[in-house]
């Protein structure tokens, strides 16, 4: 297959996957031709211009599929049921609005040239120390891998090595992220309490509202995505993939033939988190706020919810459910509000009761068929 | 006063055995006992024994699984382990995988290695290679990859991550498979093989890790009886190379084995010697037939 060229050895298998990425760059490159180049050089031909808050929304869908992605690399590949895996999506988040924030300068309602408009409404007179540095953007880039890693590595740390698993792990990462909010929700925390960080100006210099910048981080969110896709199916594809797969299916046996599955579970813990954390870093700047709602609990169940329809276990199947679930989402929450929650109810009984495998189980339900049917054929 | 008589203590606790090991030997530092501990990561089987239990007590919440227990599984050994059901079979096993803590006692593997003292993975990667009762393999994996994942190699976290099978390890598991004859389902999922086919598995499994050795629960349990003899002889050829322990309930496979029998009994040793010597002891006739 030519098609194969374009990816690395390790996808040459993952059908699905390679349509994903196939139709995500397609999407990208039509969105940068028909938003970006096309109004750039004929400036009087835009009947095929997309309209840019659809481009946000879609941007925004991206960050949550990634998000969906790493939820799957903990439960459907290590079995490890997260239930907060928001926080760390919001902690990524917080990280870029703290860097956004310093952004706006003197621009602010107080004019303040250091101090956030809600430290000068507090009446702080410093800045708080650890706000220290995210005026840079490479540290506010760290800063997005590292705290949600970090925050994951200690809570894996503790939690695997006293070997806590299954549901009682679920409740505990609940109430990790549930007690996140908690504190963010505080004025005291200096991260803007209950509003959160908003009214962000620039990013890199570049106004945030411009349809120019907002393509871009559009671009960047879509390759954030495909190359977290590459790099969780490379994972998946090595041996430790196996391995975590194995410590999903018999955590026992795993340990007898000699490996360490503390180390294991931490490892893809902090990953997933620090994936988690990106996506939230991208999700910021195209939504234009963070506050602690990010951590409400309801928020990671809702995660697990897409990543169950869409097919655990498959890394794509986590993508089209973020997509499915999110897209019905933002139609329900237009046309008919007060039935949303009830149609996501009904989305995860049905794909647990009739779907199992989800979306993709679905169709690999429907490809074993024709392909039974042709043996059959053959033998017959 | 005190150190005095813990020396007095161990001076007699070694005149008692009759075979001596480097750990029951009295030390220079004896007054230092509390504070050191011994684990050495090197196997040192220089005095026949390669495994060794003494005294090993286990209760679970009143029931007394092991009872002083004394065991010493030599290099090279093949022996059976018999018993009633609640013998404490399984628990032995447990206890020298690291699964159970010894309430008392002391467990050895060679001479250094304080299994007591150690996890999970580190007695696998030491050398001791455990099947379990009910075929535990990874149901979603390929035979091949359940091979791949026992295979004895450097189990760390990075290293597996980017590791690529050598042509050495391909050919290592090719023979493993040949061995336990799944070749031509090299790359079945797991968990659509027969329950014989399981076991074997489980075995290639142990065989892939090359410990030193191998205990074996139940390895026949719901076989054929030309599964049975091919796993006899299996086992057999081991021997040798590896010191084998198996656990087994099925007395004809035990009688086609087995040099060496222990029959355990409520917790501890009841009888031990050839199958022909076991069967004619009065005790354990007692013990398997009623009075």
């Amino acid at each position: 297959m030519i098609i194969n060229y374009f990816f690395p050895q390790f996808m040459h298998k993952d059908t699905g996957g390679k349509i994903l990425l196939s139709l995500l760059a397609l999407v990208t490159i039509m969105v940068i031709i028909f938003n970006f180049l096309i109004p750039l050089l004929l400036p009087e031909a835009s009947s095929w211009h997309m309209p840019t808050y659809m481009v946000t929304l879609l941007g925004k869908y991206l960050c949550l599929a990634l998000l969906a992605i790493a939820l799957d690399l903990v439960w459907g590949y290590c079995g490890i049921l997260s239930l907060g895996h928001a926080a760390f999506f919001a902690l990524g988040g917080y990280a870029m609005g703290m860097y956004l924030m310093r952004q706006i300068g003197d621009r602010g309602v107080y004019g303040d040239p250091v101090l956030p408009d809600f430290m000068v409404f507090l009446n702080w007179s410093e800045l708080p120390w650890y706000w220290y540095g995210f005026e840079s953007f490479a540290f506010t880039a760290l800063m997005i891998l590292l705290v949600p890693g970090l925050l994951a590595y200690v809570f894996g740390w503790m939690t695997f090595r006293s070997r806590v698993t299954g549901v009682y792990l679920s409740i505990m990462t609940q109430a990790l992220t549930y007690a996140l909010m908690l504190a963010f929700f505080r004025n005291e925390m200096g991260l803007g309490g209950n509003n959160g960080l908003t009214d962000f100006k620039d990013i890199l210099g570049f106004s945030l509202q411009s349809d120019s910048t907002r393509i871009v981080i559009f671009s960047l969110s879509a390759a954030a995505l495909a190359m977290g896709y590459i790099a969780s199916r490379f994972i998946v594809e090595s041996k430790l993939g196996k391995t975590v797969v194995a410590i999903r299916d018999a955590e026992l046996r795993t340990r007898f033939i000699g490996y360490k599955v503390e180390n294991f579970k931490l490892w893809i813990f902090v990953f997933s988190a620090m994936l988690a954390g990106v996506a939230g870093a991208l999700y910021v700047p195209q939504v234009g706020i963070i506050n602690p709602g990010e951590f409400s609990p309801l928020n990671s169940i809702e995660l697990a919810i897409w990543v169950a329809i869409g097919g655990r276990g498959t890394l794509f199947g986590a993508v089209i459910g973020a997509l499915i679930v999110n897209y019905a989402k933002t139609y329900f929450t237009g046309a008919l509000p007060e039935l949303w929650l009830f149609a996501l109810g009904t989305l995860f009984i049905v794909s647990t009761l009739y779907l199992p495998k989800g979306v993709v189980g679905l169709f690999e339900r429907f490809q074993n068929r024709t392909e039974n049917n042709k043996l059959e054929e053959k033998t017959a | 006063m005190n150190s005095f008589s813990q020396m007095q203590d161990k001076v007699r606790d070694v005149l008692r055995r009759d075979r001596t090991f480097n750990h029951t030997i009295v030390e220079e530092n004896i007054f230092l006992q509390g504070t050191h501990s011994v684990h050495h990561n090197t196997l040192d089987a220089s005095h026949g024994p390669v495994l060794y239990l003494e005294d090993v007590s286990v209760s679970f919440d009143g029931f007394q699984a092991l009872n002083k227990l004394s065991l010493y599984i030599d290099d090279g050994e093949l022996r059976c382990i018999i018993g009633p059901n609640g013998a404490g079979k399984t628990t032995m096993m447990d206890v020298i995988t690291g699964k159970t803590r010894p309430d008392t006692g002391l467990v050895y593997f060679g001479q250094t290695m304080d299994l007591t003292q150690m996890a999970e993975h580190d007695i696998a990667i030491a050398g001791i290679g455990r099947k379990f009762q009910k075929p535990t393999i990874f149901p979603e994996h390929s035979v091949w990859e359940n091979l791949e994942l026992a295979m004895k190699t450097d189990k760390g976290v990075w290293h597996t991550l980017f590791t690529v099978l050598t042509s050495e390890q391909k050919d290592r598991i090719e023979e493993v498979m040949l061995i336990i004859g799944l070749q031509e389902l090299c790359y079945a999922r797991a968990d659509l093989l027969s329950h014989g086919q399981k076991q074997w598995l489980e075995i290639g499994m142990l065989l892939m890790q090359d410990p030193r050795v191998l205990l074996v629960d139940e390895p026949v349990a719901g076989m054929t009886h030309q599964e049975m003899d091919r796993t006899a002889e299996l086992l057999t050829s081991l021997a040798g190379k590896h010191s084998v322990v198996v656990v087994e309930h099925d007395m004809d496979f035990v009688r086609s084995i087995a040099s060496q029998v222990t029959v355990l009994h409520e917790g501890s040793v009841l009888a031990e010697g050839t199958m022909d010597e076991v069967q004619n002891n009065q005790k354990v006739i007692e013990v398997y037939l009623g009075e």
